[in-house]
Protein backbone atom coordinates (compact mmCIF):
# COMPACT_ATOMS: atom_id res chain seq x y z
CA UNK A 1 0.00 0.00 0.00
CA UNK A 2 1.22 3.49 -0.84
CA UNK A 3 2.58 5.62 1.97
CA UNK A 4 0.57 8.79 2.68
CA UNK A 5 2.42 9.93 5.79
CA UNK A 6 5.99 9.49 7.03
CA UNK A 7 6.87 9.63 10.73
CA UNK A 8 10.55 10.13 11.57
CA UNK A 9 10.75 8.49 15.00
CA UNK A 10 8.39 6.23 16.90
CA UNK A 11 8.29 8.76 19.76
CA UNK A 12 6.90 11.44 17.41
CA UNK A 13 3.34 12.71 17.91
CA UNK A 14 3.15 14.17 14.38
CA UNK A 15 3.63 12.77 10.89
CA UNK A 16 4.34 14.46 7.54
CA UNK A 17 2.04 14.15 4.53
CA UNK A 18 4.09 12.91 1.55
CA UNK A 19 1.36 12.75 -1.09
CA UNK A 20 -0.03 15.84 -2.87
CA UNK A 21 -2.72 16.11 -0.18
CA UNK A 22 -4.90 14.05 2.11
CA UNK A 23 -8.62 14.73 2.46
CA UNK A 24 -10.94 14.62 5.52
CA UNK A 25 -11.93 11.13 6.69
CA UNK A 26 -9.20 9.54 4.54
CA UNK A 27 -7.72 6.32 5.90
CA UNK A 28 -3.99 7.08 5.72
CA UNK A 29 -1.11 4.67 5.76
CA UNK A 30 1.82 5.93 7.85
CA UNK A 31 5.39 4.63 7.71
CA UNK A 32 7.67 5.06 10.71
CA UNK A 33 11.21 5.49 9.35
CA UNK A 34 13.06 4.67 12.56
CA UNK A 35 11.78 1.13 13.00
CA UNK A 36 10.20 0.48 9.55
CA UNK A 37 6.81 0.01 11.20
CA UNK A 38 3.43 1.00 9.80
CA UNK A 39 0.34 2.50 11.45
CA UNK A 40 -2.95 3.88 10.16
CA UNK A 41 -4.76 7.09 10.96
CA UNK A 42 -7.99 8.70 9.81
CA UNK A 43 -7.52 12.34 8.86
CA UNK A 44 -9.89 15.05 10.07
CA UNK A 45 -8.74 17.90 7.85
CA UNK A 46 -7.41 18.42 4.35
CA UNK A 47 -3.62 18.55 4.70
CA UNK A 48 -1.20 19.37 1.84
CA UNK A 49 2.14 17.78 0.97
CA UNK A 50 4.83 18.48 3.55
CA UNK A 51 2.42 19.54 6.28
CA UNK A 52 1.96 17.73 9.58
CA UNK A 53 -0.89 15.68 11.01
CA UNK A 54 -1.45 15.05 14.72
CA UNK A 55 -1.06 11.35 15.51
CA UNK A 56 -2.67 11.79 18.98
CA UNK A 57 -4.91 14.31 20.76
CA UNK A 58 -2.79 17.22 21.99
CA UNK A 59 -3.68 19.90 24.51
CA UNK A 60 -2.39 23.41 25.10
CA UNK A 61 1.12 23.34 26.55
CA UNK A 62 1.98 19.89 25.19
CA UNK A 63 5.29 19.42 23.40
CA UNK A 64 5.41 18.47 19.73
CA UNK A 65 7.91 15.70 19.07
CA UNK A 66 9.46 15.19 15.64
CA UNK A 67 12.78 13.44 14.88
CA UNK A 68 12.22 12.23 18.46
CA UNK A 69 12.96 15.79 19.64
CA UNK A 70 11.09 18.80 21.01
CA UNK A 71 10.17 21.12 18.12
CA UNK A 72 7.73 23.47 19.91
CA UNK A 73 4.65 23.81 22.08
CA UNK A 74 0.93 23.47 21.44
CA UNK A 75 -0.87 26.84 21.80
CA UNK A 76 -4.36 25.62 20.85
CA UNK A 77 -5.62 22.09 21.45
CA UNK A 78 -5.33 19.73 18.49
CA UNK A 79 -7.34 16.57 17.84
CA UNK A 80 -5.85 13.40 16.40
CA UNK A 81 -5.97 13.66 12.60
CA UNK A 82 -5.95 17.48 12.52
CA UNK A 83 -3.50 19.76 10.75
CA UNK A 84 -0.55 20.82 12.95
CA UNK A 85 1.05 24.12 11.96
CA UNK A 86 1.68 27.77 12.92
CA UNK A 87 -1.99 28.28 13.95
CA UNK A 88 -1.69 25.80 16.82
CA UNK A 89 2.06 25.34 17.48
CA UNK A 90 4.77 27.83 18.39
CA UNK A 91 8.52 27.77 18.95
CA UNK A 92 9.87 27.58 22.49
CA UNK A 93 12.97 29.50 21.42
CA UNK A 94 12.15 32.98 20.16
CA UNK B 1 27.96 1.44 -5.49
CA UNK B 2 31.71 1.47 -6.04
CA UNK B 3 32.73 5.10 -5.46
CA UNK B 4 35.21 6.38 -8.08
CA UNK B 5 38.64 7.13 -6.61
CA UNK B 6 39.27 10.22 -8.71
CA UNK B 7 37.78 13.08 -10.66
CA UNK B 8 39.05 15.31 -13.47
CA UNK B 9 40.15 18.64 -12.03
CA UNK B 10 42.60 21.48 -12.55
CA UNK B 11 45.80 21.11 -10.55
CA UNK B 12 46.95 24.35 -8.96
CA UNK B 13 50.38 25.64 -7.99
CA UNK B 14 49.77 25.08 -4.26
CA UNK B 15 48.73 21.43 -4.60
CA UNK B 16 44.98 22.00 -4.43
CA UNK B 17 42.63 20.98 -7.26
CA UNK B 18 39.84 22.97 -8.83
CA UNK B 19 36.58 21.81 -10.37
CA UNK B 20 36.50 25.01 -12.43
CA UNK B 21 39.04 27.19 -14.20
CA UNK B 22 37.83 30.75 -13.71
CA UNK B 23 39.75 33.98 -14.29
CA UNK B 24 38.16 36.52 -11.97
CA UNK B 25 38.17 40.30 -11.82
CA UNK B 26 37.88 41.09 -8.14
CA UNK B 27 36.93 44.60 -6.99
CA UNK B 28 38.36 45.51 -3.58
CA UNK B 29 35.48 47.88 -2.87
CA UNK B 30 32.04 48.99 -4.05
CA UNK B 31 33.30 51.92 -6.12
CA UNK B 32 35.63 49.70 -8.15
CA UNK B 33 32.77 47.52 -9.42
CA UNK B 34 32.31 49.57 -12.59
CA UNK B 35 35.96 49.13 -13.54
CA UNK B 36 35.92 45.40 -12.80
CA UNK B 37 32.77 44.91 -14.85
CA UNK B 38 34.22 46.91 -17.75
CA UNK B 39 37.29 44.66 -17.79
CA UNK B 40 35.16 41.52 -17.77
CA UNK B 41 33.08 42.96 -20.64
CA UNK B 42 36.26 43.57 -22.62
CA UNK B 43 37.90 40.23 -22.00
CA UNK B 44 35.72 37.21 -22.75
CA UNK B 45 35.92 34.27 -20.41
CA UNK B 46 36.57 36.38 -17.30
CA UNK B 47 34.03 37.01 -14.53
CA UNK B 48 33.72 40.17 -12.45
CA UNK B 49 32.62 39.74 -8.84
CA UNK B 50 30.89 43.01 -7.93
CA UNK B 51 29.82 43.50 -4.30
CA UNK B 52 28.66 46.27 -1.98
CA UNK B 53 31.45 46.79 0.57
CA UNK B 54 35.13 47.46 1.22
CA UNK B 55 35.21 51.07 2.36
CA UNK B 56 35.76 52.37 5.92
CA UNK B 57 35.35 48.95 7.46
CA UNK B 58 37.37 48.27 10.59
CA UNK B 59 38.24 45.65 13.21
CA UNK B 60 36.85 42.12 12.84
CA UNK B 61 34.59 43.29 10.02
CA UNK B 62 37.56 44.49 7.97
CA UNK B 63 39.47 41.30 8.71
CA UNK B 64 36.50 39.31 7.40
CA UNK B 65 36.44 41.49 4.28
CA UNK B 66 40.09 40.75 3.53
CA UNK B 67 39.69 37.06 4.40
CA UNK B 68 36.75 36.79 1.98
CA UNK B 69 38.56 38.66 -0.81
CA UNK B 70 41.83 36.76 -0.45
CA UNK B 71 40.04 33.45 0.06
CA UNK B 72 37.92 33.92 -3.04
CA UNK B 73 40.97 34.67 -5.16
CA UNK B 74 42.86 31.76 -3.60
CA UNK B 75 40.09 29.20 -4.23
CA UNK B 76 41.41 26.42 -6.50
CA UNK B 77 38.46 26.91 -8.87
CA UNK B 78 40.17 30.18 -9.80
CA UNK B 79 43.12 30.02 -12.22
CA UNK B 80 44.16 33.68 -12.11
CA UNK B 81 42.99 36.95 -10.59
CA UNK B 82 42.88 40.65 -11.46
CA UNK B 83 42.33 42.78 -8.34
CA UNK B 84 41.04 46.34 -8.78
CA UNK B 85 40.64 48.81 -5.91
CA UNK B 86 40.44 52.53 -5.47
CA UNK B 87 43.57 52.80 -3.29
CA UNK B 88 46.91 51.01 -3.65
CA UNK B 89 47.35 49.76 -0.08
CA UNK B 90 44.31 47.51 0.38
CA UNK B 91 44.59 46.40 -3.25
CA UNK B 92 48.16 45.25 -2.62
CA UNK B 93 47.20 43.49 0.59
CA UNK B 94 44.70 41.36 -1.32
CA UNK B 95 47.11 40.71 -4.21
CA UNK B 96 49.83 39.62 -1.77
CA UNK B 97 47.41 37.31 0.04
CA UNK B 98 46.33 35.59 -3.18
CA UNK B 99 49.92 35.43 -4.48
CA UNK B 100 50.82 33.02 -1.66
CA UNK B 101 48.99 30.30 -3.63
CA UNK B 102 51.49 30.77 -6.50
CA UNK B 103 48.77 31.55 -9.04
CA UNK B 104 48.98 34.55 -11.40
CA UNK B 105 47.52 37.66 -9.75
CA UNK B 106 47.93 41.33 -10.50
CA UNK B 107 46.48 44.42 -8.84
CA UNK B 108 45.44 47.82 -10.22
CA UNK B 109 44.35 50.90 -8.33
CA UNK B 110 42.19 53.62 -9.78
CA UNK B 111 43.38 56.73 -7.92
CA UNK B 112 45.54 59.02 -10.11
CA UNK B 113 44.67 56.93 -13.21
CA UNK B 114 40.87 56.96 -13.42
CA UNK B 115 38.54 54.26 -14.64
CA UNK B 116 39.46 54.37 -18.32
CA UNK B 117 43.21 54.08 -17.88
CA UNK B 118 42.76 51.37 -15.26
CA UNK B 119 40.37 49.41 -17.47
CA UNK B 120 42.92 49.52 -20.29
CA UNK B 121 45.84 48.32 -18.18
CA UNK B 122 43.80 45.69 -16.34
CA UNK B 123 42.21 44.44 -19.57
CA UNK B 124 45.62 43.79 -21.13
CA UNK B 125 46.66 41.72 -18.14
CA UNK B 126 43.26 39.96 -17.99
CA UNK B 127 43.60 38.95 -21.65
CA UNK B 128 47.03 37.49 -20.95
CA UNK B 129 45.65 35.57 -17.92
CA UNK B 130 42.57 34.19 -19.65
CA UNK B 131 44.52 32.99 -22.69
CA UNK B 132 47.05 31.34 -20.38
CA UNK B 133 44.29 29.71 -18.32
CA UNK B 134 42.49 28.47 -21.43
CA UNK B 135 45.35 26.04 -22.08
CA UNK B 136 45.01 24.37 -18.67
CA UNK B 137 43.77 20.78 -18.99
CA UNK B 138 41.77 18.70 -16.58
CA UNK B 139 43.84 15.96 -14.99
CA UNK B 140 43.04 13.00 -12.80
CA UNK B 141 42.85 14.15 -9.16
CA UNK B 142 42.22 11.95 -6.11
CA UNK B 143 38.69 12.22 -4.76
CA UNK B 144 40.21 13.53 -1.52
CA UNK B 145 40.91 16.77 -3.42
CA UNK B 146 37.20 17.50 -3.27
CA UNK B 147 36.29 20.07 -0.64
CA UNK B 148 32.51 19.86 -0.37
CA UNK B 149 30.44 22.53 1.35
CA UNK B 150 26.73 22.16 2.10
CA UNK B 151 23.87 24.50 2.91
CA UNK B 152 20.13 24.05 2.45
CA UNK B 153 17.58 26.67 1.48
CA UNK B 154 13.86 27.27 0.96
CA UNK B 155 13.59 24.20 3.11
CA UNK B 156 10.38 22.40 3.86
CA UNK B 157 9.57 19.15 5.61
CA UNK B 158 10.74 17.16 2.56
CA UNK B 159 14.23 18.60 3.21
CA UNK B 160 14.40 17.04 6.67
CA UNK B 161 12.76 13.81 5.48
CA UNK B 162 14.81 13.19 2.37
CA UNK B 163 17.06 15.71 0.61
CA UNK B 164 19.09 16.67 3.69
CA UNK B 165 19.52 13.01 4.78
CA UNK B 166 20.66 12.31 1.18
CA UNK B 167 23.49 14.81 1.70
CA UNK B 168 24.17 13.13 5.06
CA UNK B 169 24.39 9.78 3.32
CA UNK B 170 26.91 11.22 0.85
CA UNK B 171 28.95 12.60 3.74
CA UNK B 172 28.94 9.24 5.49
CA UNK B 173 30.24 7.59 2.30
CA UNK B 174 32.80 10.23 1.27
CA UNK B 175 34.21 11.22 4.66
CA UNK B 176 36.26 7.99 4.98
CA UNK B 177 37.81 8.76 1.55
CA UNK B 178 39.52 11.85 2.94
CA UNK B 179 37.42 14.70 1.55
CA UNK B 180 36.98 18.01 3.36
CA UNK B 181 33.36 18.81 4.30
CA UNK B 182 31.74 21.96 5.68
CA UNK B 183 28.34 22.89 7.07
CA UNK B 184 27.28 26.23 8.56
CA UNK B 185 24.05 28.14 9.25
CA UNK B 186 24.59 28.94 12.91
CA UNK B 187 21.13 30.43 13.53
CA UNK B 188 19.35 27.57 11.80
CA UNK B 189 20.70 25.07 14.28
CA UNK B 190 18.67 26.79 17.00
CA UNK B 191 16.64 24.16 18.78
CA UNK B 192 19.06 21.41 17.75
CA UNK B 193 22.15 23.17 19.15
CA UNK B 194 22.67 20.81 22.09
CA UNK B 195 22.37 17.74 19.88
CA UNK B 196 24.70 19.35 17.35
CA UNK B 197 27.26 20.10 20.06
CA UNK B 198 27.47 16.40 20.87
CA UNK B 199 28.76 15.86 17.32
CA UNK B 200 32.05 17.60 17.98
CA UNK B 201 34.94 15.19 17.42
CA UNK B 202 36.63 16.59 20.51
CA UNK B 203 35.44 18.39 23.63
CA UNK B 204 37.25 21.45 22.33
CA UNK B 205 35.24 21.38 19.07
CA UNK B 206 31.96 20.89 20.97
CA UNK B 207 32.70 23.76 23.37
CA UNK B 208 33.73 26.02 20.51
CA UNK B 209 30.48 25.23 18.73
CA UNK B 210 28.33 26.09 21.78
CA UNK B 211 30.23 29.34 22.28
CA UNK B 212 29.75 30.28 18.62
CA UNK B 213 26.06 29.38 18.62
CA UNK B 214 25.41 31.28 21.87
CA UNK B 215 27.10 34.41 20.55
CA UNK B 216 24.99 34.34 17.38
CA UNK B 217 21.82 33.64 19.35
CA UNK B 218 22.55 36.52 21.73
CA UNK B 219 22.99 38.82 18.72
CA UNK B 220 19.65 37.70 17.26
CA UNK B 221 17.83 38.16 20.56
CA UNK B 222 19.38 41.60 20.99
CA UNK B 223 18.37 42.80 17.52
CA UNK B 224 14.98 41.08 17.31
CA UNK B 225 11.96 43.37 17.35
CA UNK B 226 9.41 40.56 17.44
CA UNK B 227 9.46 36.77 17.77
CA UNK B 228 11.22 36.45 14.38
CA UNK B 229 8.17 34.69 13.04
CA UNK B 230 8.55 36.61 9.77
CA UNK B 231 12.18 35.58 9.34
CA UNK B 232 12.72 32.15 10.85
CA UNK B 233 11.12 30.03 9.58
CA UNK B 234 10.60 32.03 6.37
CA UNK B 235 7.25 32.37 4.61
CA UNK B 236 8.51 29.79 2.10
CA UNK B 237 9.42 27.37 4.87
CA UNK B 238 5.96 27.79 6.43
CA UNK B 239 4.23 27.27 3.07
CA UNK B 240 6.19 24.03 2.84
CA UNK B 241 4.94 22.85 6.24
CA UNK B 242 7.75 23.86 8.59
CA UNK B 243 6.29 25.33 11.76
CA UNK B 244 9.13 26.30 14.12
CA UNK B 245 12.86 27.04 14.07
CA UNK B 246 13.41 23.86 16.10
CA UNK B 247 11.76 21.74 13.43
CA UNK B 248 13.82 23.50 10.76
CA UNK B 249 17.00 22.97 12.78
CA UNK B 250 16.53 19.22 13.21
CA UNK B 251 15.86 18.97 9.47
CA UNK B 252 18.92 21.07 8.68
CA UNK B 253 21.09 18.94 10.92
CA UNK B 254 20.33 15.79 8.86
CA UNK B 255 22.83 17.07 6.29
CA UNK B 256 25.87 15.90 8.26
CA UNK B 257 24.80 12.27 8.48
CA UNK B 258 26.71 10.53 11.25
CA UNK B 259 29.87 12.60 10.82
CA UNK B 260 31.58 14.47 13.62
CA UNK B 261 33.05 17.92 13.10
CA UNK B 262 36.76 18.32 13.78
CA UNK B 263 36.78 22.10 14.23
CA UNK B 264 34.69 25.27 14.22
CA UNK B 265 35.73 27.86 11.64
CA UNK B 266 35.33 31.62 11.62
CA UNK B 267 33.40 32.91 8.59
CA UNK B 268 35.55 32.37 5.45
CA UNK B 269 38.34 30.73 7.48
CA UNK B 270 40.29 28.01 5.68
CA UNK B 271 40.25 24.64 7.48
CA UNK B 272 43.67 23.75 8.86
CA UNK B 273 43.14 20.46 10.68
CA UNK B 274 43.16 18.17 7.65
CA UNK B 275 40.37 16.07 6.14
CA UNK B 276 36.94 15.67 7.65
CA UNK B 277 33.89 17.73 8.56
CA UNK B 278 34.06 21.36 9.72
CA UNK B 279 31.38 23.66 11.09
CA UNK B 280 31.60 27.28 9.93
CA UNK B 281 29.94 30.18 11.73
CA UNK B 282 27.77 31.65 8.97
CA UNK B 283 24.52 33.42 8.36
CA UNK B 284 21.74 31.15 7.16
CA UNK B 285 21.08 33.32 4.09
CA UNK B 286 22.03 31.19 1.08
CA UNK B 287 24.29 33.50 -0.95
CA UNK B 288 26.13 34.82 2.13
CA UNK B 289 26.80 31.31 3.39
CA UNK B 290 28.01 29.87 0.06
CA UNK B 291 30.23 32.93 -0.54
CA UNK B 292 31.92 32.36 2.84
CA UNK B 293 32.39 28.64 2.21
CA UNK B 294 33.86 29.31 -1.25
CA UNK B 295 36.23 31.84 0.32
CA UNK B 296 37.40 29.14 2.73
CA UNK B 297 38.52 27.06 -0.25
CA UNK B 298 35.60 24.68 -0.84
CA UNK B 299 35.43 23.69 -4.50
CA UNK B 300 31.96 22.14 -4.90
CA UNK B 301 28.72 22.86 -3.08
CA UNK B 302 25.66 20.69 -2.39
CA UNK B 303 22.41 22.54 -1.85
CA UNK B 304 19.29 20.61 -0.85
CA UNK B 305 16.06 22.57 -1.27
CA UNK B 306 12.40 21.96 -0.55
CA UNK B 307 10.32 24.75 -2.03
CA UNK B 308 13.03 25.61 -4.58
CA UNK B 309 15.92 27.95 -3.81
CA UNK B 310 17.73 29.02 -6.99
CA UNK B 311 21.07 30.34 -5.64
CA UNK B 312 24.40 29.97 -7.41
CA UNK B 313 27.94 31.20 -6.86
CA UNK B 314 30.41 32.64 -9.37
CA UNK B 315 33.32 30.34 -8.49
CA UNK B 316 31.93 27.35 -6.59
CA UNK B 317 29.45 25.23 -8.56
CA UNK B 318 26.22 24.76 -6.58
CA UNK B 319 24.55 21.37 -7.07
CA UNK B 320 20.86 21.42 -6.15
CA UNK B 321 18.80 18.50 -5.05
CA UNK B 322 15.22 18.23 -3.91
CA UNK B 323 12.85 15.58 -2.66
CA UNK B 324 9.75 17.70 -3.23
CA UNK B 325 7.93 16.35 -6.32
CA UNK B 326 6.06 19.64 -6.79
CA UNK B 327 9.38 21.52 -6.97
CA UNK B 328 10.70 19.05 -9.54
CA UNK B 329 7.52 19.51 -11.56
CA UNK B 330 7.28 23.29 -11.27
CA UNK B 331 10.93 24.40 -11.46
CA UNK B 332 12.90 21.42 -12.71
CA UNK B 333 15.40 23.67 -14.53
CA UNK B 334 16.93 24.43 -11.11
CA UNK B 335 17.28 20.83 -9.91
CA UNK B 336 20.46 18.86 -10.64
CA UNK B 337 19.46 15.77 -8.66
CA UNK B 338 15.88 14.60 -8.11
CA UNK B 339 15.45 12.43 -5.01
CA UNK B 340 11.66 12.81 -4.72
CA UNK B 341 11.18 9.07 -5.11
CA UNK B 342 12.31 8.74 -1.49
CA UNK B 343 8.91 10.11 -0.41
CA UNK B 344 7.01 7.49 -2.40
CA UNK B 345 9.51 4.91 -1.08
CA UNK B 346 10.54 3.92 -4.60
CA UNK B 347 14.11 4.94 -3.69
CA UNK B 348 15.92 4.42 -0.40
CA UNK B 349 18.35 6.82 1.22
CA UNK B 350 21.45 4.89 0.20
CA UNK B 351 20.32 4.85 -3.44
CA UNK B 352 19.68 8.59 -3.22
CA UNK B 353 23.13 9.13 -1.70
CA UNK B 354 24.70 7.17 -4.57
CA UNK B 355 22.80 9.22 -7.11
CA UNK B 356 24.02 12.43 -5.46
CA UNK B 357 27.63 11.17 -5.48
CA UNK B 358 27.30 10.49 -9.22
CA UNK B 359 25.88 13.96 -9.85
CA UNK B 360 28.57 15.59 -7.70
CA UNK B 361 31.35 13.84 -9.61
CA UNK B 362 29.86 14.74 -12.99
CA UNK B 363 29.80 18.38 -11.91
CA UNK B 364 33.32 18.13 -10.46
CA UNK B 365 34.42 16.75 -13.86
CA UNK B 366 32.97 19.78 -15.62
CA UNK B 367 29.25 19.31 -16.20
CA UNK B 368 27.55 22.67 -15.69
CA UNK B 369 25.13 22.93 -12.80
CA UNK B 370 21.62 24.26 -13.40
CA UNK B 371 22.61 27.44 -11.56
CA UNK B 372 25.67 27.91 -13.80
CA UNK B 373 23.65 27.33 -16.98
CA UNK B 374 21.05 29.83 -15.76
CA UNK B 375 23.70 32.43 -14.94
CA UNK B 376 23.41 32.49 -11.14
CA UNK B 377 26.53 34.18 -9.76
CA UNK B 378 25.45 35.47 -6.36
CA UNK B 379 28.53 36.82 -4.59
CA UNK B 380 27.43 38.30 -1.27
CA UNK B 381 29.90 39.51 1.32
CA UNK B 382 29.02 39.14 4.98
CA UNK B 383 29.26 42.42 6.88
CA UNK B 384 29.44 42.20 10.66
CA UNK B 385 28.52 45.80 11.58
CA UNK B 386 28.36 49.39 10.33
CA UNK B 387 31.43 51.04 8.83
CA UNK B 388 33.30 53.83 10.56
Amino acid sequence: MATDIIIHDQKDNVGVVVVEKITPKQECNCWIMENDDSVNIQSVAEIPLGHKIAMVDLKEGDTILKYGHDIGKVIKSIKKGEHVHVHNVKTKKW
Amino acid sequence: MEIPKSFLGYKRENGRSGTRNHVIILPVDDISNACAEAVSNNIKGTIALPHSYGRLQFGADLELHFRTMIGTGSNPNVAAVIVIGIEPKWTKKIVDGIAKTGKPVEGFHIERTGDIGTVMKASKKAQEFVMWASEKQREECPISDLWISVKCGESDTTSGLASNPTVGNLMDKLEPLGVHLCFGETSELTGAEKVCATRGATKEASDKFMKTWSAYNDFILKEATDDLSESQPTAGNIAGGLTTIEEKAFGNFQKIGNCKFVDVLEPAEEPKKGKGLYFMDTSSAAAECVTLQAAAGFNIHLFPTGQGNIVGNPIEPVVKLTANPLTVKGMGEHIDCDVSKILSREMNLSEAGDRLIETTLRVANGRLTCAEALGHKEFVMTKLYRSA
